[in-house]
């Protein structure tokens, strides 16, 4: 039922109301007040801090019953359901969960895509003084019976037939588990197991006691405080078994709002929530944040349609990780070369205009007239129609974060006037540490400490944070608590970085990665490797350094970004070997490693980072061959092993150097490879005094190009 | 399959059909039943007659010999549209779609039998006809999420993956709101994990919808994972018929699928 439909159906605003008037079924939530307790009802909420996000869901429903809070598209139309309606289903299933046993302290799993009902799920185990325990919904049995079992779940609530065939097939490693609730009953229709129970037959007998004890749902909400935990989020870790965090609501509460408060979200905010809700950013941004401000978070239609939901809800804050922004990016590009010529040209040609101007006019920097004009032009021309073909017309503030994210990348959705930010965070800060601000926003860095936050630069260079979002501790595991936050508050990231001129947080690496140049230098080899690979023509690059007088690196070329390059401009090659090797290829990629070595000497963290020399392997690094992992992480000892002649060549002034590897073929047969390999001397660029911004040189680049 | 199901009279049944195509004999005194709700493989070696008898079946062809009972009542010589109207749907070998037209009209077109208005009302599409329309997309949506093609739902068929353009062609036939679905090969050409998912629209639809089926497939492993009933044919003529337990361990139906030891 649209809300707008039932405002329609209610000329009494904002008195007792009563959403089940209109037609649709859902109960009311609020009975008509009589005069003595409406003004009780009152008075508690007023006395009632807002400190759990089941108080706010009834502030909410109080305040804006009408107002969306919750959208899906289902059946191909977008349903919505307003905060009266949601306080309604929450308490449905409370009630309906307290009847099937469902205590203080308990645990409630919930597993499944962005669906309305797991959000409610999450808020109903709230409300009841439980704690929600997200799953990753793609987790593998395994991992799922480890989180279960360990978080001692006692009810489960499963989106579909494929969470529930999971939830059964490990139902006798978690001897705790009793009862598992589907959202969709497809398919399970004759599963014989007596502890599962439907959705709907749930709320249904919760509706009934709700209707019998009307005050239950609202005492059990009372009795929640600010302290106790709010929920436990699994990361995870790609060393050992995931670690459960446990953050109360004092932590997400307290974070939300800083965030709220610092990007100015109101209450008409819209938000797809696409991302899996067991991943803590997820948790803040459509569910956190939206009780705290009160904005209405839509679900997709399902993960396919996630892009093209986008585009038809254009949110107005958006969370991507850099490899969505990429797909969008590659999807335009593959487009634009099948567009008519003409289009073809003003877009080429609008884009240049963008590159050069909107960032600078995002930042409010000083643009000329003509330009402004210009990229007017190109606002109603090309890039108005491709924010709205992409659904990001309406967008006012979007974060990246997570990785690292190419500077190209990054400023075409910045020159299109996309307010596009890095954000810097961990599960274990509730999110955020660190946001760029408008008006400051740096490719490279993730942006100064968010408020009430504090960070600080470990002697080893790792970076230490004390956050009122600092999470509890892990669960059941005091020793990786002890570990990760020491006594004086620190917590440890793991994360090696450091602070540039303008107080904003560069990260470069991981802590245990992260070594010194033997004249003290930091060496990121990581952050040197991104650095090269934002490079079409760089597929992989090794950097060298640590215990090392100074930086060299080895680089595989990309060959179908250096083969073409290769065929524009005459070059001749037969094979892979030989493009690697020729003299033209070297000098193209000189060219990126110099570019590269100017950022470096712009900052005087980095600027012992320039590369001296380089290497162009013969052979493309491989996972069968055991030189990266399945995931593309490299190797570094087998490289080092394997590449050993090289790496000395490197450090020894030599022309030139041989080499023999052994390959495997994909039949399984072991060949062996010998090659004579160029080493290529760079000269290393001036450090200058005052640098000017990494953008400024963008722009000037893209103007000069 | 519960057994007041199987007790329960059979809403197709075939008894002696005999059809040849000149000398060819593609079919000789097959009899068939088919009870409601059941799941039925039809298997047998290339040129059996499977095929030919689902058309039969469906009225594309015409038999000879024998006779068609649906749900007790004799056709003699039932049109193809005549079948669809009475609740026979089916899929084909090769997919019949409309390959210009995106997968949304691709399902709305099985439901033109049931438009109640006729074109110079759906042209005009006001008042009824619209409120009509709006059904049938109503309808057609539920298919949509049932087969959860959602994310194609605007794309003209003709760019789809072949194993999505099974599951349309599925799709098409769900929107007549069969009681008899003829599935022909619905899992030929596809990978390990289209198959999959295919198995689990088949047993989906005859769960939810208790549509009665009639496959046939030439992967042993999905037959035997999913039919309540297997019947084998050779040389047009219907060597066994039970369940795939008993099929398997048929000497006759081993004898035509490795061929006999002498």
């Amino acid at each position: 039922m649209a809300p707008n439909r039932i405002a329609a159906k209610l000329s009494d605003r904002g008195k007792g109301v009563q959403p089940a008037l209109a037609k649709g079924g859902r109960l009311p939530y609020f009975p008509a007040p009589t005069a003595t307790d409406s003004t009780s009802q009152m008075t508690e909420t007023s006395n009632n801090a807002l400190d759990t996000f089941p108080k706010l869901l009834l502030e909410h429903a109080r305040a804006r019953p009408r107002h969306p809070a919750m959208r899906e598209k289902d059946y191909g139309i977008w349903q919505s359901w307003s905060w009266a309606e949601v306080a309604a289903e929450v308490e449905a299933l409370a009630c309906g969960l307290a009847a099937m046993g469902f205590k203080r302290g308990d645990r409630l799993a919930t597993i499944g895509d962005n669906r309305p009902r797991l959000y409610w799920a999450i808020a109903a185990a709230q409300a009841l003084g439980g704690v929600p325990v997200p799953v990753y919904q793609d987790a593998i049995a395994d991992e799922m019976a480890f989180v279960l079992d360990h978080a001692e779940v006692r009810f489960a609530i499963a989106e579909d037939q494929e969470q529930v065939d999971k939830l059964l097939a490990i139902k006798n490693r978690c001897p705790l588990l009793e009862a598992v609730v589907y959202c969709d009953a497809r398919g399970l229709r004759h599963y014989p197991a007596s502890d599962l129970h439907s959705y709907d037959d749930v709320t249904a007998q919760g509706r009934a006691i709700a209707a019998e004890d009307p005050e239950f749902f609202r005492n059990e909400i009372a009795r929640g405080k600010a302290d106790d935990t709010a929920i436990i989020l699994y990361t995870s870790g790609t060393t050992g078994r995931p670690k459960g965090v446990v953050l109360s609501f004092d932590n997400l509460l307290s974070v939300a709002r800083t965030a709220i408060e610092f990007e100015k979200l109101g209450p008409d905010e819209e938000v797809l929530a696409y991302l899996p809700m067991a991943w803590v950013g997820e948790h803040i941004f459509s569910y956190a944040e939206a009780y705290c401000a009160g904005f209405c978070v839509s679900c997709p239609e399902s993960g396919a349609t996630a892009l093209m939901d986008l585009r038809e809800l254009g949110p107005t804050f958006l969370f991507a990780p850099p490899r969505i922004f990429e797909n969008i990016l590659t999807q335009v590009m593959i487009r634009m070369e099948d567009a008519a010529w003409v289009k073809r040209r003003l877009f080429q040609y609008f884009l240049g205009v963008a590159h050069r101007t909107g960032p600078a006019l995002l930042e409010g920097r000083a643009v000329s007239w003509r330009d402004r004009l210009l990229y007017r032009l190109g606002q109603i021309l090309v890039y108005g129609p491709l924010k709205n073909a992409l659904g990001l017309s309406r967008v006012r503030v979007a974060y990246t974060g997570g990785e690292a994210i190419g500077p190209d990348l990054f400023t075409f959705y910045r020159s299109l006037g996309v307010n596009l930010k890095q954000i810097y965070g961990m599960t274990e800060a509730s999110v955020f540490l660190c946001i760029q601000e408008d008006g400051a926003v740096k490719p490279d860095t993730v942006g100064p400490p968010v408020e009430g936050v504090e960070i600080k630069i470990g002697e080893d260079g790792e970076v230490l944070f004390r956050s009122p979002g600092t999470f509890q501790g892990y669960y059941k595991n005091p020793e990786a608590t002890a570990e990760a936050k020491r006594s004086d508050g620190w917590v440890h990231t793991g994360d090696a970085g450091f602070f540039d001129q303008d107080g904003q947080l560069t990260i470069v690496d991981r802590a245990r990665d992260v070594g010194r140049t033997t004249c003290g230098a930091l060496f990121a080899p990581r952050f040197i490797e991104n650095k090269l690979k934002f490079f079409p023509y760089i597929r992989e690059a090794v950097a060298f350094g640590d215990g090392k007088p100074f930086v060299t690196a080895l680089i595989n070329i990309d060959l179908a970004a250096v083969g073409s390059w290769a065929e524009r401009n005459g070059v001749v090659y037969a094979s892979y070997q030989e493009l690697a090797a020729d003299e033209r290829v070297y000098d193209l990629l000189q060219g990126c490693i110099e570019q590269v070595n100017r950022d470096f000497a712009a900052e005087p963290h980095l600027a012992a980072s320039q590369i001296r020399r380089f290497i162009v392997l013969h052979k493309e690094l491989d996972a069968d061959d055991g030189e990266l992992t399945r995931t593309r992480k490299l190797r570094r000892n087998i490289i080092t092993e394997r590449y050993a002649p090289l790496v000395e060549a490197l450090y020894s002034g030599v022309a030139t150097a041989s080499i023999e590897t052994e390959v495997t073929f994909e039949d399984g047969r072991k060949g062996s490879m010998r090659a004579e390999l160029a080493v290529r001397d760079i000269v290393t660029a001036p450090i200058p005094t005052a640098a000017p911004s990494p953008i400024l040189r963008e722009v000037e680049a893209a103007g000069a190009a | 399959m519960t057994v007041a199901d199987a007790a329960a009279a059979p809403i197709l049944e075939v008894s002696r059909i005999g059809m040849s195509f000149g000398g060819i004999q593609a079919l000789s005194g097959v009899s068939l039943s088919i009870a409601p709700r059941e799941i039925l493989a039809i298997i047998g070696p290339n040129g059996a007659g499977k095929t030919s008898l689902l058309n039969v079946i469906n009225g594309f062809y015409h038999p000879q010999q024998g006779e068609i009972r649906w749900k007790g009542e004799i056709r003699r010589r039932p049109q193809p549209y005549e079948a669809a109207r009475r609740g026979i749907a089916r899929t084909f070998q090769n997919v019949a779609l409309f390959r210009g037209m995106t997968t949304l009209d691709n399902i709305m077109s099985g439901r033109l039998m049931r438009m109640r208005r006729n074109f110079l009302w759906q042209a005009i599409r006001i008042g009824p006809a619209e409120r009509e329309e709006l059904e049938h997309r109503a309808f057609v949506e539920r298919i949509i999420d049932f087969l959860e093609i959602q994310a194609i739902r605007k794309v003209p068929v003709g760019q789809l993956a072949y194993g999505l353009q099974k599951r349309v062609e599925l799709g098409r036939a769900l929107a007549m709101e069969p009681e008899l679905l003829l599935l022909d090969e619905p899992m030929a050409g596809m990978n390990v994990e289209e198959k999959e998912d295919m198995c689990r629209f088949i047993l989906d639809v005859n769960e939810e919808f208790g549509t009665a089926i009639a496959l046939i497939e030439h992967d042993m492993g999905v037959v035997m994972d999913i039919s309540g009933r297997v019947a084998v044919l050779d040389y047009g003529r219907k060597i066994a018929d039970g369940s795939p337990a008993e099929v398997r361990a048929d000497p006759a139906v081993i004898a035509a699928y490795l061929g006999l030891e002498r």
